[in-house]
Formats: C-alpha cells, structure tokens, sequence
C-alpha cells in the first residue's frame, strides 16, 4: 500500500525556516514517525504536542542533527540536516539554541561559566566583552547576582532560567524548547513562558516548542502541531485546535481515554502473554 | 541479526569492544587542538585526579617499602646477607611493584571516578547539551582527562617509588638497625637507571594510557541510568587492573 505522507503549512505567508518532507524514523523494528511534511514560518512560536512516546522529542533531535530519519529530509534555512557531516553538523548548531527538559547545566561550573561556555568556544572575544553580555543574559531572565552559584544551589525554576540564559547567549535564529515547563511550580512556569516568548519577540528568532502543557500553550504558541500515532494528528492555531472536532485532536486537547489515541502499548498481544 | 554479543566467533564481543576502543581515543587524537583552553583543561584534571590521589599513593607507597623489607630481611637473613635489602627492594620497587601498584591504586581511586563524573554527564544529558551548544564532548570532556591520567601516572608512580624507599630505611635501618652507608651504597651501586629506572618509567606511562582510556571509554558509552554508571565504573577497575597485569608481563618480556 502506498504511503500517504501529509502535508502540513503553517498557513502563513512568509518563507518556511524549517522544511520537512516525509520525514520517517524508526528505533529497531518500531516506526516512530512515519511520512510527516512541515513547513515552520520565520519569526512564530511552534508548539509540538501529543501524548507522551509520540514521538515529538524525536522530531526536535532531527531538527536538530542528534538522529538521522531513515526517510525523508529536513532543510533548516535552504540547508539539508539529514545529509550533513559531523563536521558541518556542529556548524550549523552554532546557529541553534537548546534548551533540555532538565537544564542540562554543567555541574562542575558555577553559572557564569556555564553561560559564558558557548562564547568561549565560538568567539575570540575578550574576556572584559564575555563578562558584560553574560551579566545581560543573566539580568534577562531575571538572575543577577547569581553568577556565582553552582547548579546545585539553584531551584529548578532558577536552573531553567540559567539555562535558557546559556541557550540564548550567542542570539540564535532557532531555539528548541524540549519540555521547557515540565515539572515547575505555576510562578516558575509563568515565569520561564513569559521569558520564551519576550525572547522570541526580542531576537526575532523561530521557536519550536515540545510541551504537554496545552494552558500554557494556549497562551504561548502561535501554532501547534499534534503527533500522535506516528503522524500529525491536527494541526493549527491554539483556537482552532480548541474548536477542533477531529476525535485524536478532541482526544488529546480533552485529555479522554477512549479515542483515535491508544492506550495500550502497540507491542505483543498482553492476553498471550497471560497464557504464559 | 548476529552482532558481536551473539556472534558464534570466539572472543567477537572483547575484540570489538577492544576495536570500539581504539577507534575512541583514535578520534580523541584526531582532534587534539593544543590551545590554551585544553591546556588549562588538562591542568585542571592533573589537579583533580592527579594531585588528590596523592595522600593514597604515598600511605600505600610507605607501607608497601616497610612489608618488602620486612619479607626481605626475613629471606636474605637465613643467607647472611640482609645488608641487600636495598637492592632487592629497590629493584622490584622500580621495574615493577611502583608503577603496577601506583596504577591499580590510580584505577581504584581516580579512574573510577571519571568513568563515574562521565557517565553522570551522560544521564544529566551534559553531553547532549555540549553537543547541541556544537562542542564535541570528546574533545572537552574526554580528552583532558585522559591526557592528565597519562601526565599523572608516571609522577604518581615516582612518589610511590620515593615513599616506598623510605619505608624500607625507617625499617631496615631504623627498625632493624642495618647499617645506612651499606644501605644507600647498595641501592646507588646495584639499580641502574636505564634497566631498572626508565624501564619502570615506560611501563607507568602506558599503564596510565591503559586506565585513563578504559575510565573514559566505559565513562562516555555508560548507559544512562543509574545502574549503567555502576556497572560501568566496576568495569573500570576490573578491566583496567588486568590489562595493567597483562601489559605488565608483556612490556617486562621485553625489556628483559
């Protein structure tokens, strides 16, 4: 049988930062995503979600050159990730901000240093420069005077800030958020939305968002895709999305068990595994 | 499909672990760039697993000098010539018991940690995040360690040698009353510096390749979970202190 791959538009006019076509990937035997099209417009806020295993983490590490699709390609700015070098690989990160879902601050450095790393590596610049656009992007997200902490001593909230700090620090065109929410208080997450979207606005960058967090998503993304069952289950504003009578969307948005989405892991039949 | 684990070939899962290995500190090599900032890196680990595995190598350097004396005047005593202590202890001490034992110690107590620290960063998804920032986590994370390891091991192995030394004269001379002038004379005369001495240098310098590679390598593939740095920092001290036994035999075939 042929395989439908779907087109999906961001319906806005504006040159596509991000292209995607037939995007498939697999781990093993198991089909993660399978024959997704994407066109991501300069300057929006995009928000992947969808229930978890879905694969929309999957989709960033592509974006971002950490997997390789088995089909398809993906062309960030003209230039093709999917047939990049190593070597060219990592020149193209320069130009991409990530944030993990943990921070992934480096422990061993104090949070000056882990902000200041991305321009020690990449630049020339003197030491006197470094200090004054760390203290910046420090003051940014509204931790000044925190430069000497380690990791260890921050809230989670606060380790996220720093770690927004360090992913913008060099002005990327694109940022990734990989569950940027999960697990803070609501302060810590209005705090941490608040700073996504001034400094999306602020350094005119692209954004792409994975997130379960459909209120805060709501408030925050221009646009939402929703993968679920390997594909783009719905695609649209977060009001169109909300107005939706699409079951998998209505299902995801309503959080309902029964519909389109499986709750059973799609593996060996349990009721022969009860048979021993 | 067959991989290395299930191959039928005896002996496939250690020689592509070994060849996985090799291919490793191959590209850690590849990409050594000598700027100031590896530089730094590099001082930085001499201090960190170097310099801190200091008080160990010297408590267990004295002891190791005081219990071969010990055992040597013991033997040499029933032949009249316990005035030889000191060629006997220097002479296994320099060919062969300070650089074995300063690398099994070294493996014990600073390759454990690095694969340790490593295998963190993975869980942590440090390394993720230096390879999204586009730093090769290699070149940051691996290779300083494993060049400070290489740095520190011979100089360990020095001060081993030294403390172990005076253990044998606070025993042999101070405990045993045995002449000092016949001691030293002894130990001047009998250990030559090429055979002896520099032999013991070669044979430190690849022992700290040996460990400093398995902590990073086993490090750098942990899986990450908190069971798969523990069993990676076992495999370090186990793998690592046999291949240190093996090398030994091997290097001291030559060298005789």
């Amino acid at each position: 049988m042929p395989k439908v791959s779907q087109q999906v538009s961001a319906g806005d006019s504006t040159t596509p930062v991000i292209r995607v076509r037939g995007l498939v990937f697999r781990r093993g035997r198991k089909t993660i995503l399978d024959g997704i099209d994407l066109d991501i417009p300069r300057g929006r806020i995009v928000a992947f979600m969808g229930p978890s295993g879905a694969g929309k983490t999957t989709v960033l590490q592509l974006i971002s050159g950490q997997l390789r699709p088995d089909e398809g390609w993906i062309e960030v700015n003209g230039q093709r990730i999917s047939d990049m070098s190593d070597k060219e690989l990592y020149r193209f990160r320069r130009n991409i901000g990530v944030l993990l879902q943990n921070g992934a601050l480096f422990t061993d450095l104090t949070v000056f240093e882990n902000i200041a790393t991305p321009i020690r590596e990449h630049t020339d610049l003197p030491e006197a420069l470094i200090r004054r656009l760390v203290m910046i992007k420090l003051k940014s997200v509204g931790l000044g005077g925190t430069e000497e902490l380690m990791p260890h001593e921050l809230s989670g909230g606060m380790a996220r800030r720093v770690a927004l700090a360090r992913a913008v620090v060099l002005d990327p065109a694109l940022m990734l958020y990989d569950e940027p929410l999960t697990g803070l208080d609501p302060i810590a997450v209005s705090q941490v939305r608040t700073l996504m979207s001034e400094t999306n606005e602020a350094l005119g960058m692209t954004s792409l968002i994975v997130s379960h967090n459909i209120n805060e998503m709501r408030k925050l993304a221009d646009y939402v895709y929703i993968i679920a069952a390997k594909r783009i289950a719905g695609h649209g504003s977060p009001e169109d999305l909300s107005a939706s009578n699409d079951p998998g969307v209505d299902q995801f948005i309503n959080g309902k068990v029964e519909g389109p989405i499986p709750f059973h892991y799609q593996g060996t039949d349990t009721a022969w595994s009860l048979l021993g | 499909m067959t991989d290395a684990r299930t191959s039928p070939i005896p002996f496939a899962g250690p020689l592509a672990m070994s060849g996985r290995c090799v291919l490793f500190l191959l590209r850690m090599l590849a990409g050594f760039r000598p700027t100031a900032q590896q530089f730094r890196a590099v001082l930085q680990q001499v201090y960190l697993i170097g310099a801190r595995s200091l008080v160990i190598i010297m408590i267990c350097g004295f002891f190791v000098g005081m219990v071969l004396s010990l055992q040597a005047i013991n033997a040499l005593e029933q032949f009249g010539a316990s005035d030889q202590v000191s060629l006997l202890v220097g002479k296994s001490l320099f060919r062969e018991l300070g650089p074995v034992l300063t690398a099994l110690l070294f493996a014990g107590r600073a390759g454990t940690s690095v694969t340790a620290e490593i295998g963190l960063m993975r869980a942590t998804s440090q390394i993720d995040a230096m390879e999204l920032m586009a730093i090769d986590p290699i070149q940051r994370v691996a290779l300083p360690r494993f060049l400070a390891g290489m740095i520190s091991v011979p100089l360990l192995t020095a001060m081993f040698n030294a403390l172990a030394i005076l253990g044998s004269v606070v025993f042999s001379i101070g405990i045993m009353g045995l002449d000092g002038g016949i001691f030293w004379s002894k130990l001047q005369t009998g250990v030559y510096f090429v055979q002896d001495f520099t032999g013991g240098v070669w044979k430190s310098l690849v022992f700290g390749g040996i460990v400093s590679l398995i902590a990073v390598y086993f490090g750098y593939t942990a899986k990450p979970t908190g069971a798969g740095v523990g069993t990676a920092t076992t495999n370090t001290v186990v793998l690592s202190s046999v291949l240190v036994l093996i090398f030994d035999f091997i290097m001291t075939s030559f060298f005789t």
